[in-house]
């Protein structure tokens, strides 16, 4: 009984979140386009997320690329098919593991971050500080917060890719000496727009989603600091699970139309 | 005085059979309340009586289950998101825990209820101007740069004020304004709300279990017991009485 409880509360709470989600979403889609709007505040959360977080992307697309190559080459050698790193490399960083882990590195540093500051403007009264002053914290808050992720997330991509594929290029120069203008040469050569056109159309996806997690999580905070700290939390894990649903969702659709 | 064609005082805030629960627990049972044009109100009650959120009711940010609350004569259960932030602009809130925007300046959380409403409001003054002068109204004209980690919690009461009151609201609520001060901070900040109050003509709704705020702002009390208005009346006619509730309140 006791069990079959939990199993029914469980489901239920399951579908209260995913109806909340849904509501929230589509609440954000009625306000984006709906006057006024708060590019200012829009330009700081871009400039917050997007360059405050470029160090970490950096680092972890450089130790990725380098990783990678290393790991590779060995088993490519025992085939004798080493010249074709460049290109492997290239097609499994800009389709998959890019998008994929870098997008999983900012829902830990941005999503998490969004869920705990609005968690806790939720439960010092901040939000609603806002509203009584006749502000609509939804748009300040939340659009914006969505929209810089979305925008940001691409390009943080594109900068991580870029650095990976820049570690790679060193290890290979350093341990086949292949050059620089050679393996970028590759590079180019084996990237078609079919593997770059989704990749960054997934990544608005991811952007979207971090942003929409972490902002869902943090503005419905309850239970005083506690709650702050769990809003964080889920804000991480739910964005996560969501992340490789989506990619799944994305390599599906990408296999139906590239394919 | 607001009066209608018949010559009687209309209430610029009333409230009229509110009614609230959570789940089981019934918090308001049908709570009633007139706040008119300059004066200054106060509803106490025990902790856990529904006074806070009586007052989130009041400004939107709680659905109330049923009653009926008029602001200026509009009934905010009607009224769409636009019109609804409209009305707000008329009402300060001072919130029990200061709910200043930590991320922001003291100067940008001054600005901040500004930088919508200025031009809807006709304030014709320069927002530096707006900002300063709401600053020296408690004092704090120093603080400007500071960020609210930087302020004590009196400063930090004293600046969210100036922030209630930067859009020359007509309504300014008080929750809990002196809980968390120390008595002297407490005192300094009560002479601030009756020094709003004579500069400004506002109409105050004051909520607090602080008997000390009480006497001294007070023109009229409203007990609030079990959800409902238990007793009404000012400070001394209160005091005086011999219902044993109402007693309660004077003895603490």
């Amino acid at each position: 009984m006791v069990e079959g409880n939990t199993i029914w509360s469980r489901t239920r709470l399951f579908f209260e979140e995913a109806g909340g989600m849904v509501y929230f979403t589509s609440r954000f889609f009625r306000e984006v386009f709906k006057p006024p709007f708060e590019f200012k505040e829009l330009l700081r959360q871009c400039y917050y997320m997007g360059n405050k977080s470029l160090l970490l992307v950096a680092v972890t697309g450089f130790i990725l690329g380098l990783v990678f190559t290393l790991q590779s080459r060995p088993t490519l050698m025992e085939f004798g098919a080493e010249s074709w790193m460049p290109s492997m490399v290239s097609i499994s960083i800009v389709r998959e593991i890019g998008p994929v882990i870098i997008a999983l590195i900012c829902a830990g540093r941005i999503g998490s971050g969004i869920g705990a500051e609005l968690g806790s403007m939720r439960v010092t009264e901040q939000i609603d500080a806002m509203e009584v002053s006749g502000t609509n914290p939804f748009k300040y808050l939340v659009v914006t917060r969505i929209v810089a992720t979305t925008l940001m997330l691409p390009l943080l991509i594109i900068v991580g890719d870029a650095i990976a594929l820049f570690g790679s290029a060193i290890i290979e120069n350093l341990k086949g000496e292949v050059s620089f203008l050679l393996y970028f040469n590759q590079v180019f050569d084996a990237l078609r727009f079919a593997d770059v056109i989704p990749a960054t159309v997934k990544s608005f996806f991811f952007g979207f989603a971090i942003g929409l997690v972490g902002c869902y999580k943090g503005y419905y905070c309850t239970n005083g600091t506690v709650g702050v700290g769990e809003a964080s939390n889920a804000a991480v894990v739910y964005t996560s699970m969501l992340l490789f649903v989506i990619d799944f969702i994305a390599v599906f659709v990408t296999d139906i139309f590239f394919g | 005085m607001m009066e209608n064609n018949s010559g009687n005082k209309v209430p610029i805030l009333e409230i009229k059979d509110l009614k609230k629960s959570f789940k089981d627990n019934s918090v308001l049972n049908g709570f009633n309340l007139n706040l008119y044009k300059g004066e200054n109100l106060v509803v106490m009650g025990k902790s856990g009586s529904g006074k806070s959120v009586m007052i989130k009711c009041l400004v939107g940010l709680m659905q109330a289950d049923s009653g009926t609350i008029r602001i200026k004569e509009q009934d905010i259960e009607i009224l769409g998101r636009e019109e609804l932030d409209l009305l707000r602009t008329h009402i300060g809130f001072l919130f029990q825990g200061s709910a200043l925007y930590d991320s922001m300046t003291v100067r940008e959380n001054l600005e901040f209820p500004l930088r919508r409403h200025k031009k809807e409001l006709h304030l014709k003054q320069d927002t530096e101007v707006l900002v300063r002068e709401a600053l020296k109204n408690v004092g704090l004209e120093d603080t400007l740069d500071l960020m609210p980690s930087e302020l004590s919690g009196g400063m930090q009461r004293r600046i969210a004020l100036a922030r209630a009151l930067i859009l020359k609201p007509e309504i300014i609520l008080y929750d809990e304004p002196t809980t968390g001060l120390d008595p002297i901070t407490s005192k300094e900040i009560i002479q601030l709300m009756r020094n709003i109050q004579a500069t400004y003509n506002t109409s105050s709704l004051i909520i607090t279990h602080d008997m000390d705020c009480a006497r001294v702002i007070s023109n009229r009390m409203i007990l609030l017991v079990d959800g409902v208005n238990y007793a009404e009346g000012t400070y001394s006619e209160l005091s005086r009485s011999k219902d044993p509730k109402v007693q309660a309140f004077f003895k603490n």
